[in-house]
């Protein structure tokens, strides 16, 4: 198991990604209680910072306990990297706070 | 199942600014869905979800208000903790009231 | 009690200097559906002891009070006190907590953005409308509307716009999508020529859009014999 694997399938004692990081939102679709917007699923971003352990939201919605915790993160994306007709500056940017198991390294933003 | 609730960048035409103040009745439903919270009975995200489950025709069709009363009542059935039959017999009861406005 | 306005007291809740907003005329007086179902559902939850009346009586006061003249206050302080600013940037229900704020109720964390003259903050919840209500009440309408919530995401300068907001592009505008357990709320630039003013004197400027995003604070005016000036645009 590499290290980064083993950190992410440990208890919440350490956020895989690092404030900075390049990451990428999985394109997966699938049913039930989402916070991961469509529209940037795919999309290249950087970790804003790291916000703290929360229960799985995915899990609350069905009555369940949401355990263990998960990583939630402040990630901020290139608005005209987002949308292809982004009309704007370049340097507009949104943040969304999203779920560790939602992200995957990225090699640019 | 369409996520319509997903509605980040979809079409969508201008923004409709007048102010509407909640009744009473919409206040309720906040301070019930702030009980049952409260009281470990429904979950923000359980009634979200249930939200997401109304199906999109009611979902727009329905204000802010009332797709949460409808998600809230769901959910309450689905739990248990109050009964479809219950619940027609207290509609019917309110129904048949002289003055059924609180 | 048929219109709930009339026979509310509202004690100290500032409401745009007592301007009424018109009901949405589908909901005025008719039991439709969904009213029903609020009737029935509360009774049959009293009646089970899960709830009490006077339990829904107190957290609807607890709601009605809650206006956005709290927000005011947290940014008039920031604006005053650099120490509570950080503090505030650093944990917002926390700086609320010591500022008196009753926060227990909700169980979010209160993030506060910072506007800057190179920084625009815009806030919006895509999925639902999350809102920070501990601080700023109920949301308006808008903010709860498919409008809204389709548009602040990718066309922010546009629907800033409609708020009668230009944003230079030298500015860059930075929207929150609150999909999380974080309430964002927008700290406004201070106005210029506040700097005479009072804590209560800056809290009477600052405008509930202000800390939404989709407005900004006009320079500060005084106006002759004691009246102060107010900020141009909506509460």
């Amino acid at each position: 198991m590499s290290a980064a694997a083993a950190i992410r399938t440990a208890m919440p004692e350490a956020p895989a990604f690092k404030q900075g990081q390049s990451v990428r939102v999985l394109k997966v679709d699938a049913p039930g209680h989402i916070r991961t917007p469509r529209y940037i699923r795919g999309k290249n971003g950087v970790i804003e910072r790291f916000v703290g352990f929360f229960k799985n939201p995915e899990e609350l919605a069905y009555g369940r306990s949401g355990l263990p915790m998960r990583a939630l993160y402040r990630v901020r994306f290139v608005q005209s990297h987002v949308w292809p007709d982004y009309r704007g500056a370049a340097a507009d940017t949104i943040d969304i706070d999203l779920y560790e198991h939602w992200l995957q390294p990225a090699k640019t933003a | 199942m369409k996520a319509y609730h997903d509605l980040g960048g979809t079409p969508a035409g201008p923004i409709d600014k007048a102010e509407h103040d909640l009744q009473l009745w919409e206040k309720r439903i906040e301070a019930l869905l702030v009980l049952l919270k409260n009281k470990n009975i429904l979950r923000v995200d359980e009634n979200r979800r249930g939200l997401e489950s109304l199906g999109s025709d009611v979902y727009f069709s329905l204000s802010y208000a009332e797709r949460r009363m409808l998600s809230m009542s769901n959910n309450l059935i689905l739990k248990g903790v109050i009964t479809v039959d219950e619940l027609a017999h207290k509609i019917a009861e309110i129904e048949s009231r002289k003055d059924p406005l609180p | 009690m048929n219109d709930p306005h009339d026979t509310h007291d509202h004690g100290d809740h500032t409401h745009g200097a007592g301007h009424r907003h018109p009901f949405q005329p589908d909901h005025d007086d008719m039991l439709t559906y969904p009213r029903k179902l609020e009737m029935a559902v509360r009774e049959l939850l009293i009646e089970k002891g899960i709830i009490t009346a006077d339990e829904v009586r107190k957290v609807v006061e607890d709601i009605e009070s809650r206006t956005p003249e709290g927000g005011a206050r947290v940014v008039a302080r920031a604006w005053t006190d650099p120490k509570f600013k950080q503090a505030l940037l650093e944990d917002g229900t926390e700086a609320c907590v010591s500022m008196g704020f009753e926060m227990a109720l909700y169980d979010v964390k209160l993030t506060v953005v910072e506007n800057t003259p190179q920084v625009h903050n815009l806030i919006v919840c895509t999925l639902c409308s999350c809102y920070p209500r501990m601080l700023l009440g109920l949301p308006p309408a808008w903010y709860k509307s498919r409008a809204y919530r389709s548009r602040a995401v990718n066309e922010p300068r546009a629907v800033l716009r409609e708020f009668g907001l230009e944003v230079p592009d030298a500015v860059t505008v930075r929207v929150h999508d609150s999909t999380a357990d974080l309430r964002y709320l927008v700290l406004p630039m201070r106005p210029a020529g506040s700097e005479d003013l009072s804590e209560e004197e800056l809290t009477a400027l600052v405008t509930r859009d202000s800390m939404i995003g989709t407005a900004v604070l006009q320079p500060f005016k005084a106006e002759k014999e004691g009246r102060k000036g107010r900020s141009t645009d909506a509460r």
